[in-house]
């Protein structure tokens, strides 16, 4: 789960890292407000997931609470890399010296944790990555071993910031750790990490992404989730405890499995090269044990997407049945009724296939098809999508 | 042959008396294989009757080994104890731990293997979050059905496990020496690379079947080990050519970030390292069976 950039300086400071004082607002009589309580001039950040927000004219400064709001008005609703603005920090608008950069993030490829330190801060890492690569030190931290005060000066000094804030920043490098492990965290990062004229140094920027798999033990993730910019499909799914995402096409997908859902959606989007182009309309695992509750609720979810035409099944049977499946497929459509209006195909394979297929046929239901391989189901929900 | 498994294999179920571990102990009986107990500290003592069989609990992996003498161990232990389950596992040194639990938080993930590289990797680590490993009509470690084809000359390695079941049905006439699930997590133990060269030693895989998926970079490194290492014909897939940037598909690793990790790139990769890939799952059974085939 990504952090808006609000959220991920509060994490920071509440572990002790230097933040500067604001709040969020989610208009611009608000914005005007928390200008005021701050004084003096303000930054007006839109907060959205996405990059390049200062370039989207999503950062204004603002020398007055009424030009704050002034900004926040133009700020809000702004889309930003199809991320709507729906909220704007304000924050207390501080004097640069200099702009450095930090952070700690998963090291897929090693296995461990990577920090990453750079005293050219304030543009895009991946800049400095490709153009500078010797300015930005990386420093492999163990998982076990973490980060101590001697690991903290080691990237300190990897990165070469200058003496003089060189124990600031290693306190911060430990508490920036400290805060990643405890909030079970893929990324944090701190861009820029600025230094004041008065040789203050400061996190003015912050992302963070944490792990949803330690949602059990850090129950402060909940509070994170932002409902109203969930497409409201999804967040119908994510309420029914379905592993679904919105997709722009026309053929609802389900199917048993992460990898075989992936490789459903490819296989319809080339059936439907060859159909007036449809595309598969969402990610939909209902996962092993797909039983019919399961199954009603993820045929609910996708027949209540408009852009949905038809609808393919496929669900390999490894430990669940095809026959509990089937079963699954004939109440769901009993329970929902007259809603379900849209043709589905239907591939059953492996556990049990031939009293799947068998129960399918005998409920002989007028929008159900039954296909024997998963190219011919693609093809044929395709087909029907476009309308042929 | 096979990798990993064979015949010879005592199993010991790590969460042998929860539900998911009592249900796939019953299947891995039916399976054939030689499940010898299980552990779990709080029943240790005790024994639970599965399919028949009467299996001893323990209170540790050690005390199962001492007094079975069992060297695979599945992990069926839910996310919140599997890192001290897991971490049990390698004190004891057992030889293949296979943990099946799905949602273990990757800091966990990254702990138990960094223990394990400390420790000098004396126990081999598949998943978490995986289906297993089967060496078919031998032994069965996880949750991959067992009568979808028999024993073969074909070696699979996959992050997925509907398309692991996927691709045993298509080949299904061919058979497979041994499958192995990896999973989809972002911090797994055993990776392509090391299901690669194992297979490559071994005698009865003629083949291998690699399935990827969107995300990381293991299938890129994954090619360039083949190019250097791997003299036996091997088939690629990779799932997600259709996924969009920045969505998570299911697995927790399987998200295309900026320009990494598309199977594109893969696909490309694989190519390049002289590895035929398949467009569909369907395509790429066709094109291992003209290999088998000749």
């Amino acid at each position: 789960m990504d952090l808006y950039e609000y959220q991920a300086k509060e994490i920071f400071a509440s572990h002790g890292i230097p933040t500067l004082p604001g709040s969020v607002a989610n208009d611009p009589n608000g914005a005007k407000a928390v200008a005021e309580e701050i004084g003096g001039p303000v930054v007006v950040k839109a907060q959205v997931k996405a990059g390049g927000r200062g370039k989207a004219g999503g950062v204004k400064l603002a020398e007055t609470p009424s030009e704050a709001e002034t900004k926040a008005e133009a700020i809000l609703g702004l889309d930003i890399k199809g991320h709507t603005t729906r909220q704007v920090l304000v924050t207390e608008a501080s004097d640069i010296a200099d702009e450095y950069y930090l952070s700690f993030l998963l090291d897929r490829a090693n296995r461990n944790f990577l920090a990453m330190a750079s005293v050219e801060g304030g543009v895009e890492i991946e800049e400095v990555a490709a153009n500078n690569p010797d300015a930005l030190a990386r420093v492999p931290i163990d998982p076990v071993h973490g980060v101590d005060e001697a690991k903290a000066r080691e990237i300190v000094e990897a990165a070469k910031f200058p003496a003089e804030i060189a124990d600031q920043v290693t306190t911060i490098v430990a508490q920036l750790w400290e805060a990643f492990v405890a909030e079970d965290a893929t990324l944090f990062e701190i861009n820029p990490l600025v230094k004041d004229p008065q040789g203050k140094v400061i996190a003015l920027d912050g992302k963070v992404t944490l792990d949803d798999n330690a949602s059990f033990r850090n129950s402060k993730q909940s509070e994170y989730v932002d409902e109203g910019a969930e497409d409201p499909l999804e967040a119908k799914a994510k309420a029914k405890d379905l592993n679904y995402v919105k997709l722009d096409g026309e053929v609802g997908i389900i199917g048993n499995g992460a990898g075989l859902v992936m490789s459903t959606l490819d296989v319809v989007a080339y059936a439907g090269a060859e159909h007036n182009d449809v595309k598969p309309a969402n990610f939909l695992d209902i996962g092993g044990g797909a039983s019919a509750d399961v199954m009603a609720a993820g045929l609910d979810v996708i027949l209540g997407d408009p852009d949905v035409k038809s609808v393919f099944v496929n669900v390999f049977g490894g430990i669940t049945a095809c026959d509990a499946v089937a079963n699954g497929i004939v109440q769901a459509l009993r329970m929902l009724g007259d809603e379900a209006a849209k043709p589905l195909v239907v591939r059953l394979d492996g556990n049990n296939v031939e009293e799947g297929r068998r129960i399918l046929a005998e409920a002989d239901h007028p929008l159900v098809t039954l296909v024997d391989t998963m190219d011919g189901a693609a093809d044929k929900a395709a087909e029907l999508a476009a309308g042929e | 042959m096979s990798i990993f498994l064979n015949e010879n294999s005592k199993v010991i179920v790590q969460g042998i008396t929860g539900s998911e571990g009592t249900k796939h102990t019953a299947r891995m009986l039916r399976s054939g294989t030689n499940i010898v107990g299980g552990v779990n500290a709080r029943k240790a003592g005790q024994s639970v009757e599965i399919e028949g069989s009467q299996l001893p609990v323990f209170g540790s992996v050690k005390e199962a080994m001492a007094e079975t003498g069992a060297d695979v161990s599945v992990v069926f232990v839910p996310p919140k104890f599997a890192k001290e389950a897991v971490i049990e596992a390698i004190d004891a040194e057992i030889g293949l731990a296979v943990v099946i639990t799905e949602g273990i938080p990757v800091h966990d993930a990254a702990y138990f293997w960094s223990h394990a590289n400390a420790t000098g990797n004396r126990t081999r680590i598949v998943g978490p979050n995986c289906p297993g490993v089967i060496s078919p009509g031998k032994s069965n470690a996880g949750i991959i059905p067992a009568d979808i084809t028999a024993g073969g000359k074909i070696g699979l390695v996959s992050k997925s496990g509907t398309l692991t079941y996927q691709m045993m049905y298509e080949l299904r006439d061919i058979g497979f020496s041994t499958c192995v699930g990896i999973g989809g997590d972002p911090v797994i133990g055993t990776t392509h690379i090391d299901a690669l060269r194992s297979f490559e030693q071994d005698p009865e895989t003629e083949a291998i079947v690699m399935i990827g998926e969107i995300g990381g970079d293991a299938e890129e490194r994954a090619a360039e080990y083949i190019k250097a290492n791997v003299s036996k014909p091997v088939v690629g897939y990779v799932a997600g050519f259709t996924a969009p940037e920045g969505k998570t598909m299911g697995h927790a690793g399987a998200i295309v970030s900026g320009s990494a990790g598309t199977a594109d790139a893969k696909k490309e990769a694989l190519e390049e390292a002289g590895v035929k890939v398949g467009k569909t799952p369907s395509a790429t059974a066709k094109l291992m069976r003209s290999i088998i085939n000749g």
